[in-house]
């Protein structure tokens, strides 16, 4: 039996009532459905507003990050008087503004292997919102085994793509990408950045999959994948089909349980700045403005030149990381070189490159030119 | 020609250009043809050994060439190409 809708209720959604593909019994569908989304950020923020608008009845949030001032571009369920607050308490307390009659359970966790199954399983559908590889992967698998479908969407500078994977019915994420792609070739948004607007029109095009799928109505992207370009303000579709090799939905499917994820795409789960441990290869920034007092020390700055503008060291050379394997022949691996980038994640590969070039006197600056800002040189700007 | 459309993350290699005319009667000759005009992307597209790596999805008008012949689907002249990058972001 559906719930029925309050007078409150009936006035607030009056707008979807009156269309015939809705009307009441559509609504109080939506009342009665759950949604469980991945990710309060960029894409999180346009979905989980308007589910909360349409009246889904429990909406589930997971992300376990505080709000920071650089995600205020495009997260724009946060704002300046939450940075600081847990993402998913933001997110709740602007969902009850917009729509106090709903339900809205939050997960102050990372999405992993060991709770995935347990937080997805009472949730009608589940909305991929994550900003990297491992997650997305462990999404589409929760999803595979749950039997439930998976709004996924995806950005990237200009670019996003949307698409409805549900096994039961079309192909699944691993249908169309079996294999993540090498760590470090395709850059995340932390690094690569992203146009604020973008993951606003590719999100409201989830959530509206979303509704169409709890509402069982139109057309949606099962079996389709949307490719959305602003810069040439092109929307393409293109025709997925189910893999017969797929290793987690195909017929001779050998992942049956869910894997080590960071394992599978060898990079962390999450698109932070890097936060493990000082390894030997490492230098920190404080370690470094010691050294270069005393030491002759070339500096090797492996970001783009357009970032230089925002922050640079003095006498860095500057080769960008895609450049680096054809102009080995401008260095001297006699040096005693420190590579440095954003954040550390793009000069580790830098690293990883020269040493296997036979360089052998090299440091990763820990934390990019982003640590020496935070912990050297406190007028540089951080980005 | 067939003109093969690349996405924002391999455009660094294609000196920015969104769409590039490739001449060939079939994927694989297409996209011999791209690598030789822009060597650069070729690492990114074919692993050591020559083969298409297995996350580049390559569609012909609206189908995967998976799907298809895969490196010997048969490519007409005008045709659409499109590279589908796998991207993460949200
Ligand atoms: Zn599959």
């Amino acid at each position: 039996m559906l719930p029925e809708l309050s007078r409150d209720e009936i006035l607030r959604y009056s707008r979807h009532l009156l269309i015939p593909e809705v009307g009441l019994d559509g609504q109080r569908k939506l009342k009665n459905s759950s949604a469980l989304i991945v990710g309060t950020g960029g894409l999180g923020s346009p979905v989980s507003l308007y589910l909360a608008a349409a009246g889904v009845g429990r909406i589930g949030l997971v992300d376990y990050d505080v709000v920071d001032s650089s995600n205020l571009q495009r997260q724009i369920i946060h704002g300046t008087s939450t940075i600081g607050k847990l993402k998913v308490e933001s997110a709740k307390a602007k969902l009850l503004d917009l729509n106090p009659d709903i339900q809205v359970d939050i997960y102050n966790e990372p999405y992993t292997s060991e709770n995935a199954l347990r937080i997805a399983k009472d949730y009608d559908i589940i909305l991929d919102g994550t900003d990297n590889f491992p997650t997305r992967y462990l999404t589409n698998d929760v999803a595979v085994f749950l039997g439930k479908p998976n709004v996924y969407a995806s950005i990237f500078r200009f670019d996003g793509q949307v698409s409805v994977f549900y096994a039961k019915e079309g192909p699944c994420y691993r249908c169309l990408f079996p294999e993540p792609p090498p760590p470090g070739l395709v850059p995340s948004c932390a690094e690569g950045g992203v146009l604020g607007v973008l993951p606003g029109t590719i999100g409201t095009l989830q959530a509206t999959e979303a509704l169409k799928v709890l509402l069982g109505i139109g057309d949606p992207l099962i079996g389709k994948l949307l490719l959305y370009n602003a810069l040439d303000m092109t929307f393409d579709f293109v025709k997925l089909k189910k893999n017969p090799n797929c290793r987690v939905c195909g017929p001779n499917a050998d992942i049956k349980e869910l894997i080590d994820y960071e394992e599978f795409c060898g990079v962390p789960s999450h698109d932070h700045e890097d936060d493990s441990a000082v390894s030997s290869v490492d230098i920190t920034a404080v370690e470094l403005s010691e050294r270069v007092k005393t030491n002759h020390l070339m500096l090797l700055d492996v970001r783009e030149p357009h970032e230089l503008k925002i922050s640079s060291m003095p006498n860095a050379v500057n080769i960008p990381l895609g450049q680096l394997a054809g102009r080995l022949s401008e260095l001297d691996s006699a040096d005693d070189m420190v590579v440095l980038c954003k954040s550390g994640s793009r000069s580790m590969r830098a690293l990883e490159l020269l040493t296997s070039a036979g360089f052998k006197k090299v440091k990763n600056l820990k934390g990019g030119i982003n640590a020496w800002a935070r912990e050297v040189d406190t007028e540089l700007p951080i980005y | 020609m067939p003109v093969l459309r690349i996405p924002t993350p391999l455009r660094a290699y294609t000196n920015g250009q969104s769409d590039v005319t490739v001449s060939g009667s079939n994927i694989s000759e297409a996209l011999a043809d791209l690598t030789t005009q822009y060597p650069t992307i070729k690492p990114h597209l074919f692993n050591d050994g020559g083969e298409l790596r297995p996350f580049v999805n390559l569609f012909v008008g609206e189908h995967n060439i998976k799907d298809l012949q895969g490196v010997d689907t048969p490519i007409k002249d005008g045709e659409k190409l499109m590279l589908i990058p796998s991207i993460a972001g949200g």
